[in-house]
């Protein structure tokens, strides 16, 4: 490996590495404001000179050098020193410096960078710059003034996103960031852009003058929006949880999360279940937690096993759905399901409903099927990769479903079954060339999967499969797209119907069950039913509306919990604040059913809880792991039911990207972005 | 007009527009002559010729031509080869590359296609300055000229098929820049790019590019036709050659001429441009090489040689050997105040330090041309040019710095005593007190 000294101190480096990271493998810190290890090198700020020998006689910028051979890179010398002085001073002139009323102050590079690297007292007298605001929609406030031209937010938007709708306009001193247009920023990803701002001229609307970073409670957790399970970290200050940032987990979100992720959390104060509830007369009323459970035991008690049903919804933890299928298959119900969308999968191996090639692992993939999938709404952030993937021009993009802007270069190939029996046969151009395809991928979404005639269409998709060797030594190009952050966890946990069991549509038809209890099931149609309802959720949405006993839950800020991902990777979510009101968690109200039961769970606590969990389920012990391609080739054969497919097109089930579950729907920044989204698409329509 | 140059020995003999430049023309006058032996040698050896003709690029940077085309690949991929010629003459003052496209085009032309195939490239992009629209003009329709007479284009006489285009700029100094050059052309915001990587391995639309100024092109052929030795004979070792040279401002003749390398700057005014306006005894300072390199004053020019390494040697710098003159008369404080306006309005805004430096060092020099500035912002703004200086992506940083520099060097008592009668003029002023 070829070695660099930094400082006098000799590094061993890989090629390709540059100045910058170099110096940083020696340990050096390098000032910067525009470079980012995720978005392309700009090499403007102009803050990262370090001295390099041999090489000119002026300072270098280490970003965007390529480190060579026996170079020796000084960050400590006089010229350095100037030349980091002078940098800042220049950002620093036309900088408002008005940061006791800058939302980014205590998180701010440009103020960090200051105290290290800049002079003590100002030498410009002259009148500073001043921009005008643009706007840039609900999410992102903008205060340019205070902007030093970076250009990340650019590149973040053009490159990572793929909505080139940021640029800089004019030259010299009168260079601004701006919105082409004044229009709002219209990616699912947008607001990473406010992570990105190094200094205070993007920051996030929603939280304006709502706290400083020094005085919130920082918790690391789980994003449940989507199936990614982006990791994120909650921002609470007292009970509210105030702000949703990313971590950066390079096997599932890189860096980013999406705008639902980040700006959901005003949703988790509004519209909630604080007590358990009761309708009397029609009329919900609150009631004890004693009365409640009291309640729902004698209905549980009264009913037969068989007429019971219990639909498990979008955002639960493993941890209430494992005591919630102890407990009711201990009653002898076995009309369970995890899946209140029809989703078809379920029964068979457990790769089949997993995305077996893993997120990272797509880097690797040469063709990629989207069939009945929209990764642009249903999982954001995975769209930021498959779009690099083509921007790399290593991927093929093929898609079976209705015509949408994915984000990224897409060949249609059709939008039914149709199309995809047409892949199943080998037909045409695209077909072929996936023959001969060495990673090959099939990323099946639910709007294939989730419809009456989805048996089919799994057969067909398994045998276009079997036709290709999409799962292969070393590869599986299996890929379930879920939406909801519960759905592999259930199905991990065989939350579905035992033998004679319904299904949820089934539960739910008229006069299909006595009494259904819902876990946080708010995205079905309820009407059909004439049962008692049993509604366990946090939020007073669509199932507690037609609920007649209502149990408070938690959130998934307010619980500890497990939630496996799209890839089968299991990763465990921290409590950030305590529920609200009455509410507990939702396994503990499990716990205390069972005990009024008369026949308690097995467990008190929640070490308790998972240490049975792991030995039920041995895949939910592997924290953090994604099983990906597994040795013993998987068998596709047996998946759905040959059979007719209409030819309507696969449409996601997503319709509005800012409004999915209930958490979202009670958010007023969320309405704001999804109002903002209609009115585009009537405008444009 | 007699100079160091004899007639017999230029190379540009249709600079003022006396005969013809259309291609009857500019054949008569040897241009294609021998362009067919000469595309019978090998790339390597018409590089070596230029290397040993001691070419250095006429744009102002003076880098060895012959070396520059060395770099491109020696075998082209699948990445095509592209030459591209910077005619964006836009440095304040200069207008050569304006008199050869407008009078003899072909000689560009002719010198693209021999560089062309030295660089093993089948297209050559000219980027013109926006301005030029005549000369845009006259380049076009030479252009037509020699594909009609399949002397370029797809299947030419000689065998080395060469796509010769015109692609001109939308005004901005700042795409005079090689990098932001290449940026413009492929139709993004003029930007300087990062070096590395260097236009050899990756430059327009990411293939192997040179990029040479029109007169360093328009050389070539003739270089070729008399040999190498002819053209090193002139000028002092390291400095050779024959090179365009003009004077604008205060001389009674301002015009255009080629003269040898390394004429003392008086001896070419006098000679050339009349003499400076009121007698050599009336100069007060020249820059010599555009706006971007450090003035000289009058004392220096008496023994300033122009060339690379002697005006180098002085602080100052050849750039394009288009010399601003300016005598007694001229109020050079406000000069560069002018020339750092000028270099605020064309930052293009990239990066930090010309961004914001140019501007800061602009406001300043205003109040050192009316004297209101403080005695300490002297130093304050040597300070910010020695910040902006060397710390940008491009030139431009420091070619707004050097005028100011230059300015310092040679009349900072100049300054001082203005400050000073503003002061005593005006009664009060900030710290009055403290100096009464």
């Amino acid at each position: 490996m070829p070695k660099a000294k930094v400082n006098g101190v000799e590094v061993e480096f890989e090629n390709g590495m540059t100045v910058l990271q170099v110096a940083e493998l020696a340990g050096e810190e390098i000032p910067r404001f525009c470079y980012h290890e995720r978005l392309s090198i700009a090499g403007n700020c102009r803050m990262c000179l370090v001295e390099v020998r041999p090489g000119p006689p002026k300072p270098q910028a280490s970003c965007a050098l390529p480190a060579a051979d026996g170079q020796e890179i000084v960050t400590n010398s006089a010229m350095v020193k100037k030349a980091r002085e002078g940098v800042m001073e220049f950002l620093l002139i036309n900088h408002p410096l008005d940061c006791p009323i800058c939302d980014q102050g205590g998180e701010c590079d440009l103020q960090d960078q200051a105290m290290g690297y800049g002079r003590d007292a100002t030498r410009f007298e002259e009148n500073k710059r001043a921009v005008e605001e643009k706007h840039m929609g609900p999410l992102i406030k903008t205060v340019m003034t205070r902007c030093i031209q970076c250009t990340r937010c650019v590149r973040f938007v053009t490159e990572v996103a793929g909505a080139p709708e940021l640029g800089m306009i004019s030259r010299g001193e009168n260079a601004e960031i701006t919105t082409y247009l004044n229009s709002a920023v219209t990616s699912e990803l947008s607001a990473n852009v406010i992570d990105l701002c190094p200094v205070g001229a993007l920051t996030s609307r929603p939280y304006a003058f709502n706290a400083r970073p020094w005085e919130l409670t920082k918790t690391s957790s789980i994003d449940v929006m989507d199936a990614l399970g982006s990791a994120i970290r909650v921002d609470a200050r007292g009970a509210a949880v105030l702000r949703v940032l990313p971590r950066t987990n390079d096997a599932v979100n890189e860096a980013w999360i999406s705008d639902k992720t980040r700006y959901a959390c005003d949703g988790l104060a509004r519209q909630r279940l604080d007590r358990p509830l009761l309708r009397k007369g029609g009329k919900l009323t609150a009631i004890s937690w004693n009365e409640a459970l009291a309640e729902a035991a004698r209905r549980l008690k009264a009913t037969q096993p068989d007429r019971i049903g219990v639909i498990a919804g979008d955002l639960q933890d493993a941890e209430s759905l494992k005591a919630a299928k102890d407990l009711f298959t201990g009653l002898g119900v076995s009309s369970l399901d995890g899946r209140p969308d029809g989703l078809v999968l379920g029964h068979g191996p457990r790769e089949s409903w997993l995305f077996n090639p893993t997120l990272e692992g797509l880097e690797q993939a040469d063709m990629v099927v989207l069939i009945g999938a929209h990764p642009k709404i249903e999982a954001a952030v995975l769209n930021a990769r498959l779009r690099r993937l083509w921007l790399s021009g290593r991927t093929r993009f093929g898609a079976i479903g209705a015509p949408v802007d994915h984000g990224f270069g897409v060949e249609q190939l059709g939008e039914g079954g149709a199309a995809l029996e047409a892949l199943a046969a080998g037909k045409g151009d695209f077909a072929k060339a996936l023959a001969k395809a060495e990673r090959p991928v099939f990323i099946l979404g639910q709007g294939a999967l989730t419809r009456p005639d989805s048996a089919a269409v799994l057969a067909a998709a398994a045998k276009a499969a079997a036709r290709i060797k999409l799962v292969r030594e070393g590869w599986n190009g299996w890929a379930v797209l879920h939406t909801a952050a519960a759905r592999v966890g259930a199905l991990d946990l065989g939350f579905v119907p035992g033998p004679g069991g319904k299904a949820a549509a089934e539960i739910l038809a008229k006069d299909g069950a006595d009494l259904v209890f819902l876990l946080g099931v708010d995205e079905i149609e309820l009407g059909e039913t004439d049962a008692f309802v049993i509604y366990m959720g946090s939020h007073g949405d669509r199932g507690a509306h037609r609920a007649d006993l209502i149990l408070p839950g938690a959130a998934y800020t307010e619980k500890p919990g497990l939630y496996v991902n799209t890839e089968g990777r299991v990763q465990r979510g921290e409590r950030a604040v305590f529920p609200k009101g009455e509410a507990k968690e939702d396994w503990t109200i499990f716990r205390a059913l069972s005990a009024v039961l008369g026949a308690p769970l097995p467990y008190d606590d929640l070490d308790a809880l998972r240490a049975r969990l792991f030995a039920d389920c041995p895949s939910f012990g592997r924290i953090d792991h994604a099983p990906g391609a597994v040795p013993a080739p998987l068998d596709l054969s047996g998946l759905g039911e040959p059979g007719p497919i209409a030819d309507s097109p696969f449409v996601s089930p997503i319709t509005a990207f800012h409004l999915t579950n209930p958490i979202c729907r009670a958010s007023v920044t969320m309405a704001e972005c999804a109002g903002l989204v209609a009115s585009a698409k009537m405008a444009a329509e | 007009m007699t100079g160091r140059l004899e007639d017999k020995d230029r190379i540009f003999t249709n600079l003022h527009g006396a005969h013809d430049w259309r291609l009857e023309g500019a054949k008569a006058r040897g241009v294609w002559n021998g362009i067919t032996e000469m595309l019978r040698q090998t790339p390597e050896w018409i590089c070596d010729q230029i290397k040993a003709s001691g070419l250095r690029g006429r744009g102002g940077a003076g880098f060895a031509t012959g070396v520059k085309w060395t770099f491109m690949p020696k075998q082209e991929s699948e990445r095509p080869h592209y030459l591209v010629v910077n005619a964006d003459e836009s440095e304040p003052g200069t207008c050569k590359d304006r008199e050869i496209m407008r009078n003899d085009p072909h000689r560009l032309i002719e010198g693209c296609l021999l560089a062309s195939y030295a660089i093993r490239a089948h297209d050559c992009i000219i980027y013109i300055r926006g301005e030029y629209v005549l000369e845009r003009e006259r380049l076009e329709a030479a252009l037509l000229e020699a594909t009609a007479a399949r002397l370029i284009g797809e299947k030419p006489v000689h065998g080395w098929p060469c796509r010769i285009r015109v692609t001109h700029g939308a005004g901005a100094y700042i795409c005079g820049d090689e990098m932001a050059l290449l940026e413009s052309l492929e139709g993004k915001k003029g930007q300087p790019r990062l070096k590395p990587p260097f236009p050899a391995g990756s430059g327009v639309y990411g293939c192997p590019t040179t990029v040479n100024n029109v007169e360093s092109i328009s050389v070539t052929p003739e270089i070729l036709r008399r040999g190498a030795e002819w053209f090193a004979g002139f000028g002092r070792p390291k400095n050779s050659g024959t090179k365009l040279m003009s004077a604008c401002g205060h001389v009674n003749r301002p015009t255009v001429v080629e003269e040898a390398m390394s004429i003392p700057m008086r001896e070419l005014i006098e000679t050339h441009f009349g003499g400076v306006r009121g007698g050599w005894g009336n100069l007060k300072a020249i820059i010599p090489g555009g706006s971007s390199v450090r003035l000289l004053p009058a004392e220096q020019c008496e023994e300033a040689l122009m060339d690379f390494d002697d005006l180098a040697g002085r602080r100052s710098g050849l750039g394009t050997a288009a010399m601003i003159v300016m005598d007694q008369s001229t109020d050079v404080v406000a000069a560069i105040a002018r020339l750092s306006y000028f270099y605020k309005h064309e930052s293009c805004g990239q990066c930090t330090p010309c961004r914001e430096g140019t501007g800061w060092m602009w406001r300043i020099m205003q109040r050192m041309v009316s004297g209101e500035a403080e005695p300490k912002e002297i130093d304050l703004l040597l300070d910010v040019a020695s910040q902006v200086e060397g710390h940008t992506i491009c030139g431009l940083g420091d070619a707004a710095a050097w005028p100011i520099q230059g300015l310092f060097l040679h009349f900072r008592p100049e300054i001082e005593a203005r400050i000073s009668a503003y002061r005593s003029r005006k009664g009060s002023f900030a710290g009055a007190r403290v100096a009464a």
